[in-house]
């Protein structure tokens, strides 16, 4: 196949939810034109957040959750082929086993990979899992049912906590070590992660917060767990629960602003050279897309959230047909859900920065309530445990930017007091999305 | 037949879980659970739920439109 490349027309690089969505939307709104899915795992678009939730529990088969084709595609699918290489100037795509895809224009959604535990040879170890496609969820799932000893989860993000709750509710032993003080800490902050904290120890996870892992032991199987406080933990499975890093590799040589936290864009999706140009066949879309979002003032961020993949690539797509001078920006309020112990947890805005933190409905002991994150007077997000039928009247606060707390004297409502959301200080230069985890929603 | 749903969008109304029963299900206070490749004679069951949704978080798909054409082949 090598040697005679491919029709130009479009190609998407990355074949899920983003990829899948973006395909459809470039035919509904008319491209009839050759096009090209490439994704390096050999399954149809799947969806991502049931794996750390009812795969794990043993609910659905790790297959089961291949996505609907809203309309009929027409494409050609390279499946089982990861993109290795760009050139951009030729606009040639090599694939792994040899294709060479041409394209006219290009969508990147590649996404993001599980961040792998540091030292390479102890993240070999059997026993080692990351969680973030459907073969993790298989095999750890594999694993869990051969009823190992204790589980250690190493990062109490979303994924870190939902794998915690699942393996208890299969009755296992379990270890939840984080280095912050509570659980889900960067994304929710303290005051909100220690109702977490709560679950975590009625659910009987021996949860230490805290607490850093110095290496992973053992001789070919892991076997301990140690901790940089000198102390070991005996471990039979390790799920690294670290978040994600971008899917960028394979854009290395293309000269283009791409590092582990993603490929910036410009407002409107299209990807930026090195020196900051807007390329205008090239767009990007999904958790690798690192674009200044509008409702934040322009911060560059990437949002590793299935809502911002499905909005971001029809956005995309949109402003690929489009005339050079009919770009439109994307704006997003970036939204997310998890469930875990029982518990609904949904969540708009972006809380970084928040510097107070209001309960407006509801009560953080009764572990369900409405919360709103202040920064400077202006509601920046919500977050609901259970509490979901109040959220989008706060979303529409939230990306209405209005005053912090944003609604007073609503039915219902507590006597809301401002207390510290509690966020752990910024993370030394390392290439982070907005919230730790990875297939949740 | 594949299902997904949009959790950021559902509310927790459970008009799903009336329509489908075994397809849809309610758990704790507001945790939808679903399955997400139901059989194809439950078509009518699914079609109802996707039009009793109050927030139209449903998404379905009848057939895998696209399977005629296994992947890698030409266009």
């Amino acid at each position: 196949m090598s040697g005679t490349p491919e029709p130009l027309g479009i190609a998407i690089v990355g074949a899920s939810l983003a990829g899948l969505r973006g395909a459809e939307a470039l035919r509904l709104n008319g491209y009839d034109g050759p096009l090209s899915i490439v994704g390096d795992e050999p399954y149809r678009p799947y969806d991502r957040p049931p794996l750390s939730k009812h795969v794990l529990a043993g609910e659905l088969a790790a297959g089961a959750t291949q996505l609907p084709n809203l309309v009929s595609l027409d494409a050609r699918w390279h499946l089982g082929q990861a993109a290795i290489k760009l050139d951009r100037e030729a606009r040639i795509i090599a694939l792994a086993g040899g294709t060479a895809l041409s394209f006219d224009r290009l969508l990147i959604a590649t996404g993001a990979q599980a961040r792998p535990w540091p030292d390479p040879e102890a993240a070999r170890l059997s026993g080692v899992h990351t969680l973030r496609g459907r073969d993790d969820a298989a095999d750890l799932r594999a694993a869990l049912v051969k009823n190992p000893g204790r589980v250690v989860i190493v990062g109490a993000g979303l994924i870190g906590c939902e794998a915690a709750s699942c393996c208890r509710d299969l009755g296992l032993p379990v270890t939840l070590i984080d280095p912050n003080p509570t659980p889900l800490a960067r994304s929710l902050g303290g005051a909100i992660g220690g109702v977490i904290a709560g679950c975590l120890r009625d659910a009987g996870v021996d949860f230490r917060p805290g607490t850093q892992v110095r290496a992973l032991e053992g001789d070919g199987a892991v076997r301990r767990v140690a901790l940089s406080n000198g102390a070991a933990i005996d471990a039979d499975l390790v799920i690294v629960a670290l978040g994600a890093v971008r899917a960028t590799g394979w854009l290395a040589a293309a000269a283009l602003m791409a590092d582990a936290g993603g490929v910036t864009c410009d407002g409107a999706c299209r990807v930026l050279t090195a020196d900051g140009t807007a390329v205008p066949e090239i767009y990007a879309a999904g958790d690798v897309a690192r674009w200044p979002i509008p409702l934040y003032d322009g911060r560059l961020v990437s949002i590793e959230h299935w809502g911002n993949a499905v909005e971001q690539a029809r956005h995309a797509a949109r402003n690929m047909l489009a005339a050079p001078d009919d770009q439109r920006p994307y704006d997003h309020l970036p939204a997310f859900w998890s469930s875990q112990f029982g518990i609904n947890i949904k969540a708009v805005g972006l809380t970084e920065g928040a510097d107070s933190l209001a309960v407006v409905q509801g009560s953080l002991a009764a572990r369900r309530f409405l919360a709103v994150y202040g920064q400077a007077g202006r509601s920046i997000a919500a977050v609901s445990f259970d509490e979901a039928r109040w959220l989008p009247a706060y979303a529409e606060r939230v990306a209405a930017r209005r005053p912090f707390p944003p609604i007073r004297d609503a039915n219902d409502q507590p006597a809301i007091t401002s207390l510290p959301p509690g966020f752990p200080p910024p993370r030394a230069a390392r290439h982070h999305g907005v919230a730790m985890g990875g297939a949740h929603g | 037949m594949r299902v997904v749903v949009d959790l950021n969008r559902c509310q927790g109304y459970a008009q799903c879980c009336y329509a489908a029963p075994g397809r849809f299900e309610l758990r704790g206070r507001e945790i939808l659970f679903y399955d997400p490749a139901p059989p194809n004679h439950e078509r009518a069951e699914i079609e109802r739920a996707v039009e009793a949704c109050p927030v139209h978080a449903i998404s379905v798909a009848f057939a895998d439109i696209d399977l005629k054409r296994p992947p890698g082949t030409a266009r």
